[in-house]
């Protein structure tokens, strides 16, 4: 019970009034933070770092305040997706394909309280699994070289049929794109620029979030626009927020999809380079391939909502494993919060554990009170965020483009961005005439880099021999779930569709609204 | 951390640095700005804030340094920003490195070259290392270059940079001095981060890592990895005296990844040598000397003219050893 001992002491670390007020200030600010597009959870605990250097705070106190903002803001996150259909970061992009629908029934407080609860199981569940598991899961990660990670990969785009429930055709036409999209930039395996033109903007590649603001959160003002002329008010839906906590029936469906998201999300976190974005994406995917008998994901099903939110919660939690335990970031925002403890003098790696107990004890104890803090805080608060629909969207979507516009010049100081945000702003509104899926288009673009260049290492580290892909019984493992994943829907689908085409024709007010 | 070995150049950069009069001391940027040309987290976003703190916390520079970043191009875009639109803007320094360096030798910023901008000075190196998992046969430098060049397809060597980065550059510096004839055949897979390289070393997906020292430390102290060589001039001080040189194995590759400050070109000359001096009395300074361990940052002490010429000739170097592999025509 020496981890119980210890997790003890972290609790009397992280309880005094200094530690808990920070935390209660970071829960807040990352809340806003996560919610506003543009501003994830890396620019919000990057924009925090000098405030907690200036305030002249101590290791123990600077982590607490900035992994509340990261906690925060994965909670966050989802209120946009919900309220808007725009992510307020990338992993809450699944949240706007169930979140959004609900919101339109007018079930917005639902939505919203059934996202939360599922946000803290999945943070719970995911701190839990930090403390028992660290040792432990990094030899899970070990178990992943390039040959792994590309098949892990495969299997995220093998399942992609299962995200949007239109058109599979428009959804690979969707990842396709998105694929295309990431290999711009300068290779890493050869450093020759790709599609770049000569502009040295382009040698980074496109930034995710650039284009997630620009597909999401310009064409919804560009959509907007267009029919302001025509039937404004018509098309403008009487907002009706519904009642805010959920009905037990709800939480108790929803109960067992957020227990296996939970433990989803947290592996995808635990493996560095798949990180939260990876966690809701699967654990969406997985629970609509496992529970969605009825055809209702897509269209307002709690499960819906939350899956990917039990899920990128978790993987947060799980991104902390690699970050401590090896020294390696899982995500953006393990990467800054690395570059913090660096500075602060603590060397994360296999050593933190016995060298800095007090850091890290101290750091669980504050995820937990975080934790409890933000599931306090979201569930009243959830009636003020929802004020945010009954704001007219000739006010709205001006502020939508405002801080649209902020938030990515904010990001990167650079007008190459804004225009490519337009860009996409324009591509989106296009894409979304023609009912072509955008979620897939920002996956493909998120892991295309990740899995060509794992593909390629592993291809040159045996030489150029492609047997080397299916080497190894995890490789093997995971390539029989892709395949099975993508046939399987294939035939079984058929059947199913027969029965659900008779459910659809009640909903079909519903698909015609949901364009993603 | 002590300084024997740069003692004596700190000393002339600081009288140099009186003699400059007192125009040099006068200058005081009046709103004081850093560029760092990379998203928050990294090691120039670092460079910038560290400095900055530190310069005001030792009074000098009157107002609070303000961290402005511009990722992009791996630098190119605040390269050319610089270069193009802040022309003379005598409040300004930009965060720079030996990728900095790297990335203008391989004609990586489009029609940028160094002499475009002002070189500061230097804020210290990571020296780099060359390590295997524990449990390795391998235990010298010599024994894995000659694996090498025996059968090249039999190493597969792990670093954080881009194919024609530092940490590649860095092994088939060591390669060349080792006498592998074509080094182009020396197998490198490049990683997102040093961080990311030692796991698959860990892992045993690969046989070797190169990378820089404060990347490897945390994993040398658990036991994790054993490196065979560090590409430094002479043993490092303090915790890192244990690891052998390159030299002393009888393989004469040296590679700092230097970290340090340009500044615009046309800046007057009270300016320029003023923020050399400031940058100067910050290396000097016992606050910056703890920074430095804290960051496992080795001495590397050049300021001005000085570091104006090691940038050229590390430039010249790089392209040479480029060109040999076929990088840049």
């Amino acid at each position: 019970m020496d981890t119980l001992n210890s997790l003890a002491d972290g609790f009397a670390i992280a309880i005094t009034w200094q530690n808990i007020g920070l935390a209660l200030l970071g829960c807040l600010l990352g809340t806003i933070m996560g919610a506003l597009p543009g501003l994830g959870p890396s620019n919000g605990v990057a924009i925090l770092i000098p405030l907690a250097f200036t305030l002249g705070l101590g290791a123990t106190p600077s982590l607490i305040l900035l992994t509340s903002v990261y906690y925060g803001a994965m909670y966050g996150g989802r209120i946009s997706s919900i309220l808007l259909n725009i992510p307020g970061d990338e992993p809450a992009m699944m949240t706007c394909l169930d979140g959004y629908p609900m919101a339109q029934k007018g079930m917005a407080g639902q939505a919203l309280s059934i996202s939360g609860i599922a946000s803290f199981v999945g943070s719970f569940f995911a701190t839990w699994g930090l403390i028992f598991l660290a040792p432990q899961l990094v030899k899970i990660a070990l178990l992943f070289g390039p040959a792994e990670y590309f098949a892990l990969f495969a299997l995220a785009f093998a399942t992609l049929g299962g995200v949007s429930s239109t058109n599979q055709a428009k959804s690979a036409f969707a990842a396709a794109l998105g694929l295309g999209l990431a290999m711009i930039g300068v290779d890493t395996q050869t450093g020759v620029p790709r599609f770049t033109f000569g502009e040295v903007h382009l040698y980074d590649g496109i930034d995710f979030l650039v284009a997630i603001v620009g597909l999401f959160a310009l064409s919804e003002v560009f959509i907007f626009l267009e029919h302001r002329h025509g039937n404004a008010d018509a098309s403008a839906k009487k907002v009706v927020i519904g009642r805010l906590t959920p009905p037990w029936s709800m939480i108790k469906r929803c109960t067992p999809t957020m227990l296996r998201t939970s433990f989803l999300g947290f592996l995808a976190g635990v493996l560095p380079g798949a990180g939260a974005s990876l966690g809701s994406f699967i654990s969406y995917s997985m629970e609509k391939k496992l529970v969605d008998k009825e055809g209702t994901f897509g269209t307002g099903d709690p499960r819906g909502v939350a899956a990917p939110e039990a899920g990128n919660n978790a993987a947060a939690g799980g991104a902390l494993v690699p970050m401590l335990a090896l020294g390696v970031p899982g995500s953006g925002t393990t990467a800054v919060l690395l570059a913090v403890l660096l500075s602060l003098n603590i060397t994360p790696g296999p050593l933190l554990f016995s060298q800095n107990p007090d850091v890290v004890w101290g750091l669980i104890a504050a995820l937990f009170i975080a934790n409890f803090m933000l599931l306090a805080l979201n569930i009243p608060m959830v009636g003020i965020f929802t004020r945010v629909l009954m704001v007219p969207p000739r006010i709205l979507m001006p502020v939508v483009a405002m801080v649209s516009f902020v938030g990515i010049y904010g990001i990167s100081g650079s007008t190459f961005d804004l225009l490519v945000m337009v860009g996409f702003g324009i591509g989106g509104w296009v894409l979304r005439k023609l009912d072509v899926p955008l979620v897939p288009i920002i996956l493909g673009t998120l892991l295309g880099n990740a899995m060509e260049s794992n593909l390629r290492r592993a291809i040159t580290i045996d030489n150029g021999n492609w047997g080397t892909l299916i080497d190894s019984p995890l490789a093997i493992g995971l390539w029989s779930i892709a395949i099975i994943g993508f046939i399987l829907p294939l035939i079984v689908g058929k059947v199913v569709k027969r029965g659900m085409r008779a459910g659809r024709d009640t909903a079909k007010d519903d698909e015609n609204s949901l364009v993603d | 951390m002590t300084f024997k070995a740069t003692r004596l150049s700190l000393a002339a950069a600081l009288l140099g640095f009186t003699a400059l009069g007192a125009s040099a001391q006068d200058f005081m940027p009046e709103a004081p700005e850093c560029i760092a040309p990379a998203n928050p987290g990294g090691g120039w976003d670092f460079t910038c804030r560290q400095v900055g703190k530190s310069l005001q916390d030792q009074g000098l520079i009157s107002k609070t340094m303000q961290v402005v970043n511009l990722a992009g191009g791996g630098g190119g875009v605040a390269y050319a920003e610089v270069v193009n639109k802040r022309d003379g803007d005598e409040d300004l320094i930009v965060a720079a490195s030996t990728a900095t360096a790297t990335r203008l030798a391989q004609n990586a910023y489009p029609g940028n070259t160094m002499d475009q901008v002002r070189w500061l000075g230097t804020v210290g190196a990571d020296y780099g290392v060359i390590a295997v998992d524990a449990d390795s046969d391998i235990n010298t430098l010599p024994d894995l270059l000659d694996m090498i060049k025996n059968d090249p397809t039999s190493v597969s060597v792990a670093g954080g940079s881009a194919v024609g980065g530092w940490d590649h550059l860095k092994v088939l510096i060591a390669a060349n001095a080792y006498g592998v004839e074509d080094v182009r055949t020396v197998k490198y897979i490049a990683f997102d981060g040093g961080g990311e390289a030692v796991t698959q070393l860990l892992a045993g997906s690969v046989q070797a890592f190169t990378g820089d020292i404060s990347e490897a430390k945390g994993f040398v102290d658990s036991g994790d990895i054993k490196v065979l060589a560090v590409l430094s001039p002479e043993r490092l001080e303090g915790e890192f005296a244990d690891f052998p040189t390159a030299k002393e194995q009888g393989v004469d590759a040296i590679g700092a990844n230097w970290r340090g400050f340009y500044a615009p070109a046309d800046i007057s000359d009270e300016a320029y040598d003023g923020w050399v001096a400031k940058i100067a009395a910050l290396y000097a300074s016992d606050e910056w000397k703890a920074i430095m361990e804290a960051n496992g940052l080795a001495p590397l002490d050049m300021q001005g003219p000085v570091f104006e010429e090691f940038v050229a000739d590390s430039v010249q170097q790089i392209r040479d050893i480029s060109t040999e592999i076929g990088i840049i025509q």
